[in-house]
């Protein structure tokens, strides 16, 4: 795989564990950290993760997994000193610097952007430059060390006081840095385990499906419902197209399968507008922008989700048989 | 054909719910739910340890996109990124919170639609741009902003990230979701043209930016009803742009 690539995804995993191994000593030394040999701990099991986490055995990376959970969940992981500016000093500096602090932060998205749409395929002795599964990470990693270095020449700073800057953005969030990956752990066993289908046989054993609207309605809640447990719209598809979806809108109502599919999805999507579970979109985000409330993303986002969720189960009424 | 399905490992599920619903630790309710789901399923807790350090390695592309910027965005923010975002909006007079988020918005679900999701995201535009524009609009009108309607201006600014991009993306025709949409029918012999499925996603598409930016109206006739009586003759941004002209 890596042999194929100039620049494989596993550089990036390296990087990342270099940063988490920083970050992890920093905490380690930060004495104004009350719980700051848990919180390095925390870090530096996340750092094995990803300097080694594909050469060690399965079941060692299942004891790392459950030893952060048990970190995290009793509140090991806390605030420690950052040493920032004042927000004065900030402000002057911002005058100073003007749209040259805003130009890296551009770097970012504009980089990912021409990444993965212009050098996708591009190859170099016949080998591909990105690595060809996740070409839009790489290209996200690169845009954050050309952002890096430009940074670090318009403010005259160092890596190091970036790597002191990461650790006061990690800190900030806490353990929601690693809720969406323990989730996505979840996401797969529900799937080993079964869950779906025996969702899927609650539903369609429960509800009598003879009459058109029900049977749309069905349909699209549990994509939102199934989707609002699983955390993941692409999980609840499956399931709810194979239950109700193929058998009985396509099957019995003769509807038209482009309209079941897509406004289905979207149906799904209104739950992942409403679930924790969903946490890199509803959770993280609470915690990056600091809401004391890790729930207040998603209750801003119900009043969007449920009437367009209505609107869907009537959209779907009224097009499915009419083209 | 009926074969009996186990429905022990809804357990999982119950667990999820009620955990959160006890506001635990969320990180502890996710392990706890997967140790009870595997031996629900009658896994050995050997296997289960297994298949969740398996996951773990499985997914960890999963944080890069969140974790990769910090560094770099935290830089930014020492030396005044926010406070940049903040004088940049406050020179846009006619600029509300509500008005920018729609904007944003618009922007969004658009590149999105167009396969360039990249444009966005919590970590790089969300926290260092656009919710510090958010709150510098409504700051410029009104003054301080007490810190309830504060946080709201900051969520809201997350949830037009979000709206924008899952209702834009699923119009584009490349995207993963049209892919396995396509499989999953295709599975059941049924062929269905992706442009197709692209293509009746517009309407959910065009009601979702209807709902969402009316909400966000609905932002700036709130600010304005809570903070109407204090408007503001002389605040930090303003100070901030007589400096910048000094």
């Amino acid at each position: 795989m890596s042999s194929t690539t100039i620049l494989p995804l596993d550089y990036f995993y390296i990087l990342l564990g270099l940063t988490l191994s920083i970050i992890s000593l920093m905490s380690y030394r930060d004495k104004g950290n009350s719980k700051r040999m848990a919180t390095g701990s925390f870090w530096a099991l996340y750092a094995v993760v990803f300097l080694i986490g594909d050469r060690l055995l399965p079941l060692v990376v299942g004891i790392i997994v459950v030893a952060m959970a048990l970190i995290a969940g009793l509140g090991g992981v806390s605030l420690g000193k950052y040493g920032q500016f004042t927000q004065e000093e900030r402000r002057s500096s911002a005058l100073k610097l003007g749209n040259r602090l805003l130009y890296p932060a551009l770097i970012i998205p504009f980089t990912t952007m021409i990444g993965s749409v212009v050098f996708q395929k591009t190859k170099i002795g016949g080998m591909f430059l990105l690595d060809q599964k996740n070409f839009t990470l790489v290209s996200l990693g690169i845009g954050c060390i050309l952002a890096l270095i430009a940074a670090c020449r318009f403010t005259q700073s160092t890596p190091v006081q970036a790597m002191r800057e990461a650790r006061r953005l990690i800190d900030s969030m806490g353990w929601a840095v690693v809720l969406p990956h323990m989730l996505a752990v979840l996401g797969l066993l529900f799937m080993d385990a079964g869950v779906g289908k025996a969702v899927a046989n609650v539903t369609t054993t429960y509800i009598p499906m003879d009459s058109r609207f029900i049977a749309v309605a069905v349909y699209c809640l549990g994509m939102a419902v199934f989707t609002m447990i699983m955390g993941n719209a692409f999980a609840s598809f499956p399931v709810m197209a194979g239950g109700v979806g193929i058998p009985i809108l396509i099957g019995a109502f003769h509807g038209n399968p482009a309209i079941i599919a897509s406004i289905g999805m979207f149906s799904g999507y209104c739950g992942t507008l409403m679930t924790p579970m969903a946490a890199n979109f509803n959770i993280v985000p609470a915690a990056l922008l600091d809401l004391p409330d890790k729930n207040g993303v998603i209750k801003v986002q119900f009043l969007t989700a449920l009437p367009l969720l209505t609107v869907n189960i009537f959209l779907m009424y009224y097009l499915m048989n009419a083209f | 054909m009926q074969t009996a399905v186990n429905l022990w490992p809804l357990i999982g599920v119950a667990v999820i719910i009620v955990g959160f619903i006890l506001r635990q630790n969320p990180v502890m309710v996710v392990i706890i739910a997967a140790i009870i789901t595997g031996l629900a399923a009658a896994m050995p807790i050997e296997k289960i340890l297994i298949s969740l350090g398996t996951g773990f390695i499985k997914t960890r592309n999963l944080p890069l996109i969140l974790l990769l910027p910090l560094g770099v965005i935290g830089l930014l923010e020492r030396y005044g990124l926010k406070e940049q975002s903040q004088i940049l909006i406050a020179k846009i007079k006619s600029a509300t919170s509500g008005r920018l988020l729609i904007v944003y918005l618009f922007v969004r679900e658009l590149t999105a639609a167009l396969g360039l999701v990249s444009l966005g995201g919590h970590p790089q535009m969300v926290r260092p741009l656009i919710a510090p524009m958010a709150e510098g609009a409504t700051e410029n009108r009104y003054g301080t902003i007490p810190d309830k309607l504060l946080y709201k201006i900051r969520a809201m600014s997350a949830a037009t990230d979000n709206v924008g991009l899952f209702f834009g993306e699923d119009i584009f025709v490349a995207f993963g979701a049209i892919v396995l949409m396509q499989t999953i029918m295709r599975g059941s012999g049924i062929e269905v043209n992706p442009l197709h499925m692209a293509m009746w996603g517009i309407p959910t598409a065009i009601c979702a930016f209807c709902i969402h930016a009316f909400r966000l109206s609905r932002l700036d006739v709130e600010i304005e009803r809570e903070l109407g009586s204090q408007k503001v003759t002389n605040n930090i941004a303003t100070v901030a742009i007589e400096g910048d002209n000094a």
